[in-house]
């Protein structure tokens, strides 16, 4: 938490990031802001998967901590129950040019292609270009955004699906760290699809 | 002259020995006291099924009238044993049925009990009074609907943690409408919904109900209704306590339980939501045993609960509890003589849940009559050890799980030996110890000088080598059931305390390096035990030197076994022939 304060101090920003904003700020905004991201997000994603593969290394080990199996799936439903029931992660949908905003709960998908097949259906477009590290969605009319704790807009699938879901679940009390997801359409994603 | 006792007047002696073990020990006299005794034992208790043929014991005791026995091994609660290893209850059912017509009670655990074994104790017994499943499998709710519907004189039926194949509810109905015995009803581990009419008109006919515990599906909104039909009830275990309930519900359901003026043990509170912490108060004062392992509450909330509870002598909670938590039960229950603390798996870097050894530390500085512990915790030090060890001599079971594999003292780095060296020292009257943490074969020296009076002892991911069983083997003179997993010793101490081995209940090894060679030398040296190789992935070949997954060694009368599955071998006594696998269903 703390360094996204003081990253926050040194970023520069021109403006606000908004949706006329998005092709020049957000060149630059990304830019900078996507290499201190970057970094940042490299630091917890490293601590993210130490502990994950704590958590896995855990989890590998048969019979380990010694607790009952019935035990173990009593307190399990409760998790899965109460994970359903208060900490769905809930963020609203947005799609340039479709009339109302819909709302989607992360929690219940498993990864970036679950999430936008839905999204595909559920606004019923389809994003086409395949993703790559190097291009985004290369080729495509639409691009699935998400709007960050920082008010930028990320491209989705640059951060490995779980990460994601770990700071969401992490920073559900404080600040989720998917706000909002957009679907970018036409020239706007062109431009941050390259730029990328 | 005739010099012996009469026989009435031993008999009569005899009768008031309650303890098997003094039982046991009588029968060894000479021939007159085990005849004797045999004939006046009521109660049998066989710690391990497969030590003795069902024949012999239906034979030796035949006044018996309670029978309780123990399958699969203690491992086998955490995964460590595969399905179908054994412990089936029908060859004793069957062997009862026949020869013991009056037994009333039986009492199983871990053992396997199909619908048949459960409708032959429907049918045979027609005294048939006490039924307790105890991590039993193998069943469906048919088989205790049979029971339930036989058994006249039914006083208790309890099903502790077994799993059971749910058809429904209907059970519940088959206690028939003239049946008023009941005094103890524990269907906790059950799934499905029973009728709320049919709870509450059994309810109401079973004035002599003192042990109720309902399962997860009967909600909140119900349980006033049920307890004004029984408020004798000493001991209840709820259902789930977190469904709404408006304020008229809620003033009645306070109501309700206040008038549980015998009420001593709570239990169930499934999900309990802080906001009913209140209703429970009029208990408080009056609990001697209370568990929240199922409640996930958390801090401060618990608190409220447990500042009243001046009378509570059993404790079980989870790690929500937290140091402050467990600072507040120091203070407030001086009467705590057992405490368990489960793992919520509660990610405790991601929440606040703050429980360390410091917990356990202020609950034995506080709580003089403590002198039973089972404690999960992330990391400890032998500084806390050593301070739990000064405070409580009265330890009679310390079972520490440090759930991070080899962590040593967080604060020195060391190994965890001088604490439980500290442990073993002070608490003389110690039967029963788990280690954990990160151990050298130095634990086990001390562990093997000082704890003389224990009798079983649970170890994991620890010891250097081989000497540390040696120490243990050689040692702990009153050692009956050891259980080790994943350290690195092999033959030598095995073969070299074979002869401990049959003083012993049994020994379980998986993960060991134990050679197969090991496995029968040690076999035809000692006629009397089963040594049984669990192997779910064998080897094509098996040559002396290759290591075994799991052993399981124990003492028996009865020879090898004739149920083992596909991966289980008894190693034959005849050298000759390796291993035998006598299969039969």
């Amino acid at each position: 938490m703390d360094e996204f304060v003081n990253l926050k101090a040194t970023e520069l920003r021109l403006g606000l990031p908004g949706r006329d904003n998005v092709c020049e700020d957000g060149e630059r905004v990304s830019c900078n802001s996507n290499s201190n991201k970057r970094a940042l997000q490299v630091d917890a994603e490293n601590e993210l998967k130490t502990e994950t593969s704590l958590l896995e290394s855990k989890v590998q080990i048969v019979g380990w901590p010694p607790v009952r199996s019935y035990r173990k799936n009593n307190i399990q439903t409760k998790k899965n129950e109460s994970d359903h029931e208060s900490q769905g992660i809930y963020v609203k949908v947005s799609m340039d040019g479709a009339p109302y905003l819909r709302k989607i709960d992360l929690s219940c998908y498993k990864g970036y292609s679950d999430l936008l097949k839905a999204l595909e259906t559920m606004f019923k477009f389809s994003v086409g270009g395949e993703y790559s590290e190097r291009d985004g969605y290369k080729g495509s009319d639409f691009v699935p955004t998400y709007e960050d704790r920082d008010g930028d807009w990320m491209l989705i699938g640059d951060v490995p699906w779980d990460v994601l879901m770990g700071f969401c679940y992490l920073l559900q009390d404080v600040l989720c760290s998917c706000k909002r997801l957009r679907i970018m359409k036409g020239s706007e994603a062109k431009c941050l699809g390259s730029c990328v | 002259m005739d010099r012996r006792f009469p026989f009435k007047v031993l008999e009569h002696i005899f009768s008031f020995l309650d303890v098997n073990e003094d039982r046991n020990s009588v029968s060894m006299v000479c021939k007159s006291w085990f005849e004797t005794e045999r004939r006046t034992r009521k109660r049998v208790f066989v710690g391990n099924c497969y030590a003795v043929s069902p024949l012999k014991v239906a034979r030796r005791f035949p006044k018996m009238r309670s029978l309780t026995l123990k399958g699969k091994p203690h491992f086998a609660d955490y995964n460590l044993v595969p399905d179908g290893w054994g412990g089936y209850a029908w060859p004793w059912i069957e062997a009862m049925a026949a020869r013991r017509p009056l037994l009333e009670e039986i009492r199983l655990k871990r053992m396997v009990v199909t619908d048949e074994c459960l409708e032959k104790i429907a049918a045979s017994f027609r005294d048939f009074k006490s039924l307790v499943l105890t991590s039993c499998e193998g069943f469906s709710t048919d088989g205790i609907a049979a029971v339930a519907s036989t058994c006249r004189k039914l006083r208790d039926l309890e099903l502790r943690e077994c799993i059971v194949d749910d058809l429904g509810g209907d059970w519940l109905t088959y206690f028939p409408e003239t049946s008023t015995s009941l005094a103890s009803l524990d269907f906790s581990c059950l799934d499905s919904e029973v009728k709320l009419s049919d709870l509450e008109r059994l309810l109401s006919r079973s004035p002599n109900l003192k042990s109720l515990k309902l399962n997860r599906s009967v909600t909140l909104d119900v349980l006033a209704s049920l307890l004004r039909r029984a408020p004798q009830l000493v001991e209840l275990g709820t259902g789930s306590f977190s469904d709404e309930l408006d304020p008229e519900e809620i003033s009645k359901l306070t109501k309700a339980l206040s008038e549980l003026k015998q009420l001593k043990s709570l239990s169930g509170l499934w999900d309990l939501l802080p906001e009913y912490i209140p209703v429970l108060y009029s208990v408080c004062p009056r609990l001697t045993s209370l568990n929240l392992s199922y409640a996930t509450v958390q801090m401060p909330d618990l608190i409220d609960l447990l500042s009243r509870c001046s009378k509570l002598q059993k404790l079980w909670v989870m790690d929500l509890i937290e140091d402050k938590g467990l600072k507040t039960v120091a203070l407030c229950c001086k009467e705590l003589r057992e405490l368990r603390v489960f793992p919520s798996g509660a990610d405790l870097d991601e929440t606040d849940v703050t429980l360390t050894e410091q917990g356990l530390v202020s609950v034995s500085e506080g709580c003089q009559k403590l002198e039973s512990v089972l404690y999960f915790c992330v990391q400890f030090t032998n500084a806390a050890l050593v301070s739990i060890a000064k405070n409580r001599p009265n330890f009679r079971c310390f079972r520490l799980c440090v759930m991070e594999p080899f962590a040593p003292d967080y604060r020195t780095q060391q190994p965890l030996d001088e604490g439980f060296k500290a442990i073993v020292e002070r608490c003389k009257d110690l039967r029963r110890l788990s280690v954990s943490g990160l151990l050298t074969d130095k634990a086990f020296e001390y562990i093997g000088v000082h704890a003389k009076k224990l009798r079983m002892l649970s170890i994991a991911f620890a010891g250097d080598s081989d000497l540390m069983l040696h120490h243990l083997l050689s040692g702990c003179e009153r050692l009956k059931k050891l259980e080790i997993r994943d350290c690195p010793f092999g033959d030598t101490a095995l073969l070299e305390n074979a002869a401990k081995l049959e003083t012993m209940r049994s020994l379980w090894m998986s993960s060991c390096f134990v050679s197969f060679g090991a496995c029968k030398q040690l076999s035809q040296k000692m006629p009397r035990l089963n040594v049984e190789v669990i192997d779910e992935h064998p080897p094509k070949t098996r040559p002396d030197s290759s290591p075994v997954e799991r052993i399981y060694i124990y003492r028996t009368v009865a020879g090898p076994r004739q149920d083992t599955p596909e991966f289980v071998w008894t190693i034959h006594k005849n050298p000759e022939v390796g291993v035998s696998r006598l299969s039969i269903r």
